[in-house]
């Protein structure tokens, strides 16, 4: 039997958790670190209960043996102010970054789009752009592998409970990141993303409308049979993206309503937003671990 | 009542509000020859941006006849007293169309976000609080949503970010003469006695001038609205008539009562593409709670899938949806006419 590639996640709360959960179960990657900065910590806790390795000293408490102890994949499920560093950091030490935070200083994966791009790239940081992005630039590119797209607007919509404090505190980074990843992986000539954040209770499911606007007149039934699948892609990793109406055609309009539900594995299902995120980063580390096991890539400093 | 010898700050809406019953679609010269009539009457205050605010050019909330850079950059240069103030709602406008506005030359800029979410406010509220001179406000929408305690709370977020004047908003045009003295008065005592406070209005229950009477008795010092109405919904507190109403009862407002009823009657009236009314899908907005720019969305998409907007409104009132979920309306319309097997 194959081994696998072992890995760090830094980052200990609920993405970090949620991640943790889905990595367990994974035929590529075996974490075994857990990097968080408060001792006390419940993610921490559960990580060692777990049978990791677990510091409080950020990742500065794990570098001394990331080596030794074999790690090729670092997540970060931090913030984006202290995502450079942490990605100095290990990457000198050889493994290779996974940025779930939209510090976006490696180049954006959406991993049915892209993925296997990125991985041939070999790039030592990816960055797996926003949640928003995620469950969207999938039907993005699905309009415009069948005809230029010259722009595309996204509108998600999460719930309360689901917007923590880094995406509040920060919430343009959102907007922007999410409307570059659109023109640069989705393929749309210009990318605009709006959020709307709703307190509903009980919270609502995570929805996602793209609009199109191409350049041509929409061809209805290559873009319909390319939109369902890319949803089938999706599936593979969240088997909760679900297409809810549309493709709608008006002149040049095409417009996609989703609706994501997560795997509900720490977070709740109606957080379909961080789920995706989670479970695309886990999908990327998988294809670099085929990559690593297969001889076809060695991690290292650059 | 006794209000007399209140002095109040009154903020026209025609040209950002108005936007929506516009479909965004004033023009420049447009906003230029209102913006001036309103100088020339003492307005001290007017909004200037997509209905949406600053980045609100999208599919999802349509396509303005100008960009904002435009409007703003004409109409700031124009004015001799007026102030011009721009909306930024956080996750459709961004710091860096702040900047922009404040290059053209916006006195006040008024950040607004769901009342339960003053939080993404942070960013763009303290930044636009260290701009010397910049008024600076924060927004709180849909404001009947939430009790007088929990708005407080998120009034009080937005005053420690930096914001001198914080708003109670009616956007569904939802509330009664009641819910407003309660938020405004709690707000009114436990905010700092400098913070200002205002009261934003709709009048989809025709209780535009009550409403904005009871938040002034409370306390509020700042009354948006806009002369003839123009604004989403049933358009915002008609405001020649407020300013007669304060007249009677002795509240000065420095703004000419005459000059604004000419405006509202030869400008903005005939500027209109419907008439703003209370309608019965208006009135549906204000009954069921519903965000004021759902409005048109509805009928648009209550005539393209051959459904009643009524209904539409009330299942969006149903769902608790919020500003800015303009992308709901034909999904639901979708489902709705699914439903009745005519999609």
């Amino acid at each position: 039997m194959r081994g696998k590639i072992k890995a760090a996640i830094i980052g200990p709360g609920n993405i970090g958790t949620d991640l943790l959960l889905k990595a367990a179960r994974s035929e590529w990657i075996e974490p075994v670190w857990m990097v968080g900065v408060v001792a006390d910590s419940p993610g921490l806790a559960r990580a060692q209960e777990m049978g990791l390795k677990t510091t409080a000293d950020g990742v500065d408490g794990m570098l001394p043996t990331l080596k030794e102890d074999g790690v090729q994949i670092c997540f970060d499920a931090t913030s984006a102010y202290v995502h450079a560093e942490n990605s100095r950091k290990v990457t000198e030490q050889g493994a290779v970054m996974i940025d779930l935070t939209p510090a976006a200083i490696g180049p954006f994966c959406v991993p049915p789009v892209n993925l296997a791009e990125s991985v041939a790239a070999k790039s030592m940081n990816v960055n797996m752009v926003t949640c928003g992005g995620q469950a969207t630039i999938p039907m993005v590119a699905a309009v415009s592998r069948v005809q230029a797209v010259n722009y595309a607007e996204i509108v998600a919509t999460v719930s309360s409970k689901s917007a923590g404090p880094g995406t509040r505190k920060n919430i343009d980074e959102f907007t922007r990141t999410t409307a570059s990843g659109i023109e640069q992986v989705g393929n749309a000539a210009q990318g605009k993303a709006i959020i709307i954040i709703n307190p509903a209770e009980p919270p609502l499911m995570m929805r996602d409308t793209i609009h199109c606007l191409t350049e041509d007149p929409p061809d209805e039934a290559a873009i319909r049979e390319s939109v369902q699948r890319m949803i089938a892609d999706v599936q593979q990793y969240v088997p909760g993206y679900t297409l809810k109406n549309g493709p709608v055609f008006e002149d040049r309009r095409v417009s996609i309503y989703m609706e994501v539900e997560g795997l509900g594995d720490f977070l709740p299902k109606y957080a379909g937003n961080l789920d995706i995120m989670t479970a695309a980063a886990l999908r990327t580390a998988e294809m670099y671990a085929e990559q690593i096991l297969s001889g076809k890539f060695i991690p290292s400093a650059a | 009542m006794d209000i007399s010898g209140r002095k109040i700050t009154l903020h026209d809406m025609c040209l950002r509000d108005g936007m929506h019953a516009k479909r965004h679609q004033i023009s420049v010269d447009e906003m230029l020859t209102v913006a001036r009539a309103m100088d020339d009457a003492g307005m001290p205050m007017i909004e200037v941006t997509h209905g949406d605010g600053l980045g609100g050019a999208s599919v999802n909330y349509g396509f303005p006849a100008n960009s904002d850079e435009e409007y703003l950059s004409a109409v700031c240069k124009a004015m001799k007293n007026t102030r011009v103030s721009a909306l930024l709602l956080p996750g459709i406008g961004t710091v860096d169309h702040l900047k922009m506005a404040v290059d053209c030359g916006i006195a006040s800029i008024r950040v607004a976000t769901h009342c339960t979410e003053a939080d993404v406010s942070e960013q763009h509220i303290t930044m636009a609080s260290r701009i010397t001179g910049l008024d600076t406000v924060g927004f709180l929408m849909m404001a009947h949503m939430i009790s007088g305690e929990e708005l407080l709370e998120q009034l009080k977020l937005m005053e420690a970010y930096g914001a001198n004047c914080v708003y109670i908003t009616d956007s569904a045009g939802y509330m009664l003469p009641d819910d407003v003295t309660e938020r405004v008065a709690l707000a009114r005592a436990e905010l700092h006695p400098e913070t200002e406070l205002g009261f934003h209005g709709h009048h989809n229950m025709a209780m535009g001038i009550a409403n904005s009477l009871a938040a002034v008795e409370a306390g509020a010092n700042r009354i948006d609205g806009s002369l003839a109405g123009l604004g989403a919904g049933a358009g915002n507190t008609p405001l020649e008539v407020f300013i007669a109403v304060c007249e009677r009862m002795g509240v000065e407002t420095g703004v000419d009562l005459f000059k604004a009823m000419d405006i509202a009657e030869d400008l903005v009236v005939p500027m209109m593409d419907h008439l703003v009314r209370i309608d019965r899908d208006a009135l549906t907005l204000g009954f069921a709670g519903v965000y004021s720019s759902f409005l048109l969305f509805a009928k648009r998409s209550a005539e393209k899938y051959n459904l009643s907007s009524r209904d539409i409104l009330v299942e969006l009132g149903r769902r608790r949806t919020v500003g800015g979920q303009e992308d709901m309306i034909e999904d639901l319309a979708l489902d709705m006419a699914r439903a009745r097997g005519t999609a």
